[in-house]
């Protein structure tokens, strides 16, 4: 045996069987064209130039017996900064499938690595927890088998929208009309939105696919599908288009693109679908937005306002004010004024056990155009490690919790409450939705599913890829590098997102058919649906089926 | 799928007649209950005053019984007139009937003068006391008590039932009867949950399944009207909506259909008042039904109505002539109540349409939709 210190062991010296990915790499097949190596966006695997001995017994000749031959291949990198994230890329550009990355069965010691410098692992994605979810879990028992003829999904009429906005009481709704009173806005929806994915968390080429896949799903489609801008503006040349009306803007703590669009007001030609005030966010409770300075380009320092190739870390609250109560009423009221009382304002919070006070808040608001409340699974573009897998609250009970609340005060038609975080994690979005909607919400957001369908996401919840925070996304979704978004074809995002909506909108009517239900939207529809799970069934007031 | 039946005459009429004509449409329900009511009431021992609420019900035991005469004398009301049936209890199923009462009360003193809303709502309070009243083993169930209004309901078939309480003497008769032949759907049988419904002044029964249901209901609750109570069927709903629109909303009949059934976002940018319609759509969201139903209600001034759900998945016909109408889940049903009409007048109505039957009962008013709806407020 060598003694240790003879071999380069440092504390960080791993081998490849570490790796939660492992690249498998045939040599007989590779051609050394390289273009895994120019593809990877880790650098995880490079071409190597290794010697072989090639043992030689030559009983009759006084010559030493071996010989040498040097060749090339590709090799993993082993420094956990070169970590191989499995995206996969490398696969798809080989021409001879000689390479690709499998999952590691070891245990996965680069976790321990994940604070050099002193900084702990900050990632996209969402939490890090596989396998179905409670929403996945939930089934719609209530068919109507008695009465016939049952509705039929592909041939009868289904109103399949929803409201964004304050709603009235009847009896307030007509004392106002007949004396001529200001009505809150509200809008007709598409019951799931593009939840917020900011222009800079976001490619330009996924933003622009997003939303001309937006405007096809209204124009042509006549499904009124919107999108929110999240934290970041919005292009000035969308602000002044008729596409406006599509997208939800909204304003976050670090009020990033708010010069731009209130320059921008008088020379709208419609109003904004809404506006969102993000207090807080699913996926990272309690911390602001955050845009790292690889991703702040050119572009996206001009639309916010800010320096080239920083960092713009938001703060985590509204810094200008004392409390959220007061916060929330008062910013609530500016911006519904800024926008002359025409436009629905609602706030995001993060799911919590304090959800229901914000929104007790909210029903004596009169300008408080519902409440969005993002669980913990919901996904981000840049956040801790820690906060995204450990921090936060599962949407489900806290929605429900929430519209309990409100049914007991005759409110639930008056406050809207949106639902995200984790809605079509494992894919089954119709079906998530759904149930969210039958438990209470109006209406989901939907982020990392949108990107996972509509431009082919590589990143799970096993950790796959989520360096959407690095700017180096393999599939140019999330990245401001031209190289790399160049690869992202909006047309082809368009295509898919309206793909995506139309069956969204086909599984909604497939739902509701066998419940009897086509008039409106089962919200709160809780007798339609059923878990095999006793504690869930009697957390969340369902039946309990098995 | 439930049956119903529905006749409306100048003449008074005894129940026995729709009851008669229900065997017509007989394979449409199951035997599990039949509610009846009577509003423009004539007794034949008794002269009796319009005015006076009468209160209808089933006291299960004779302490109950008790108890109810105690209470309503506690509570003011005097006892003008008992009616009792010439009963033949072997032919009702159940063994816990000690009395079906139907009285007729004069008001408490103290709300003779009082506006027409407060002795409604003396009613309606009353009528809710009367119902929490009954025990587990003396029970009381109340159907209704207002003003020239009875009611039966009782589980079984319906003939077999009118026979037990001897509906064909002619000692009961109405100008307007609703019945229903209940075939049980969602929920147990309970007396509580036959059609048709009622509530100050107001009633409705339904053939279908509402499946908007639970929403519904919870919103309803939700308003903490102390009348919007009870829901053991599903149907219920429709008569606490009607309900709403008209004496919570002040809305007209024809609103009814814009709340339960409103039109499409299309049709609505074509309706002369579609702002307001979408705005009356919005704030009633929750009242928005849902599945495949046929709703017949009559008001207090003696008004029929007949709307069907958005689709119209439910058959439902009328058909008449000046001065005596009908409305029935079937054709035979509207053949056997008034056979001498002008078939060709009958009328199916479609999803848009609200069909009333107005006091004077000399022709229909068949109401679209897509119409202008008759109010100042929204021109
Ligand atoms: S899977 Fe992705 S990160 Fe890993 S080597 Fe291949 S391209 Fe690089
Ligand atoms: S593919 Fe892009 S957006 Fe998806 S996880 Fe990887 S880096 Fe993030």
């Amino acid at each position: 045996m060598v003694p240790a210190r003879s071999l380069a062991v440092t504390p960080g010296s791993l081998t490849t069987t570490d790796f939660p990915w492992i690249i498998e790499h045939r040599e007989e097949r590779c051609t050394l064209c390289g273009h895994c190596t120019a593809v990877c966006p880790k650098g995880a695997i490079r071409l190597a130039h290794l010697r072989q001995r090639l043992p030689k017994l030559e009983l009759f000749s006084n010559k030493r017996g071996s010989e040498y031959r040097t060749f090339t291949g590709i090799r993993q990198e082993t420094d956990p900064a070169k970590l191989c994230i499995g995206c996969g890329m490398c696969a798809m550009v080989c021409p001879n499938e000689a390479i690709g990355p499998v999952a590691g069965t070891n245990e996965n010691r680069t976790v321990f690595f994940d604070n050099r410098k002193g900084e702990p692992l900050k990632r996209g994605g969402r939490r890090n927890v596989s396998g179905p979810t409670l929403l996945d879990r939930m089934l719609f028992t209530r068919i109507s088998m008695l009465t016939d003829p049952a509705l039929d999904a592909g041939r009868h009429e289904f109103s399949t929208t929803t409201t964004i906005g304050r709603i009235l009481s009847p009896e307030a709704f007509l004392e106002r009309t007949l004396r001529g009173e200001w009505i809150p806005p509200t809008r007709d929806i598409f019951p799931f939105v593009i939840g917020s994915m900011s222009f800079g968390a976001l490619s330009p080429n996924m933003w622009l696919g997003l939303l001309q896949g937006v405007a096809y799903c209204n124009e042509v489609l006549g499904l009124p599908v919107v999108m929110c801008t999240g934290e970041g503006g919005c292009p000035p040349w969308v602000l002044r288009s008729p596409y406006l009306k599509y997208i939800v803007l909204q304003i976050a703590s670090g009020y990033f693109g708010w010069d731009e669009i209130i320059r921008a007001i008088p020379e709208m030609q419609c109003e904004p679908a809404a506006i969102e005030i993000k207090y807080g966010q699913g996926a990272k409770p309690g911390d602001g937005g955050l845009l790292m300075w690889f991703k702040v380009s050119k572009l996206i320092a001009r639309l916010r306002g800010v320096p080239e190739g920083v960092d713009l870390p938001s703060p985590p609250v509204h810094q200008t004010l004392y409390s959220i109560e007061e916060s929330v009423m008062k910013m609530i009221q500016t911006m519904s004024m800024a926008f002359g009382h025409k436009v629905p304002v609602y706030p995001k919070i993060s799911a919590s056990t304090s959800a229901k006070a914000v929104l007790n808040n909210l029903v004596r608001n009169p300008y408080a155009a519902g409440l969005m409340i993002d669980g913990i699974d919901g996904g981000t573009g840049a956040a801790y490690n820690v906060s995204m897998d450990a921090t936060g609250h599962p949407i489900a009970s806290c929605v429900r919790d929430c519209y309990l609340d409100l049914t007991a005060q005759g409110k639930q038609n008056e406050i809207p409450i949106f639902a995200a975080g984790g809605i079509g994690k494992n894919g089954n979005v119709a079906q998530n939705g759904m149930a969210m909607i039958m438990l209470g919400a109006s209406a989901v957001h939907i982020g990392k599913y949108v990107m996972q369908a509509a431009a082919g996401c590589l990143g799970n919840e096993k950790n796959r890829c989520n360096v959407c925070n690095l700017g180096i996304c393999p599939k140019g979704i999330t990245s401001q590098n031209a190289k790399l978004y160049r690869r992202l074809d909006p047309d082809k995002v368009a295509e898919r997102l309206a793909e995506t909506f139309m069956s969204i909108n086909t599984e909604m009517k497939k739902i509701m058919a066998p419940l009897g239900r086509s008039q409106s939207l089962p919200i709160g529809m809780s007798d339609a649906i059923g878990i095999a799970d006793k504690a869930a069934a009697e957390r969340l007031q369902i039946s309990y089926v098995c | 799928m439930c049956r119903l039946a529905l006749k409306t005459a100048n003449e008074p009429f005894s129940p026995y007649e729709v009851l008669t004509a229900m065997e017509a449409m007989q394979e449409g329900y199951d035997g599990s209950g039949l509610g009846l009511l009577l509003r423009g009431i004539e007794f034949e021992d008794f002269r009796y005053n319009p005015l006076f609420p009468i209160l209808s019900g089933i006291a299960h035991t004779e302490k109950a019984w008790h108890r109810v005469t105690e209470y309503m004398e506690s509570r003011g009301y005097e006892l003008k007139y008992d009616h009792r049936f010439a009963m033949k209890p072997e032919l009702i199923d159940a063994d816990d009937r000690f009395r079906y009462f139907m009285r007729a009360y004069r008001m408490p003193k103290e709300f003779r003068d009082r506006s027409h809303n407060e002795r409604e709502s003396e009613l309606l309070r009353t009528r809710l006391a009367l119902r929490k009243l009954g025990r587990d083993e003396d029970k009381v169930t109340v159907f209704s008590f207002y003003p020239d209004v009875a009611m039966i309901k009782e589980v079984g078939w319906p003939l077999q039932i009118g026979d037990a309480l001897c509906l064909h003497d002619g000692q009961i008769k109405s100008r307007v009867c609703m019945a229903q032949g209940r075939q049980n759907t969602n929920y147990g049988i309970n007396l509580y949950a036959c059609h048709p419904f009622f509530i100050q002044g107001i009633a409705t029964m339904t053939n279908g399944e509402n499946t908007a249901f639970v929403p519904i209901r919870d919103w309803l609750e939700g308003t903490k009207f102390p009348g919007y109570v009870g829901y053991q069927s599903d149907s219920e709903v429709f008569t606490h909506i009607l309900h709403y629109t008209l004496k919570k909303l002040n809305l007209p009949l024809q609103a009814y259909k814009h709340i339960i059934t409103p039109l499409s976002t299309s049709e609505l940018d074509r309706h002369p008042q579609g702002e307001f319609l979408r705005g009356l759509r919005q704030v009633c969201r929750r009242l928005i039904i849902d599945g495949p139903n046929a709703v017949i209600g009559t008001l207090a001034d003696e008004t029929c109505l007949l709307v069907m759900d958005q689709k119209k998945l439910r058959p439902a016909m009328v058909g008449g002539r000046d001065g005596v109408w009908a409305i029935a889940s079937e054709v035979c049903g509207v053949d056997a109540l008034v056979p001498d009409r002008d078939q060709a007048l009958d009328f199916q109505p479609m999803r848009e349409h609200t069909v009333i039957i107005p006091p004077h009962r000399k022709e229909l008013e068949i109401w679209s939709q897509h119409d202008p709806l008759p109010l100042p407020l929204a021109a």
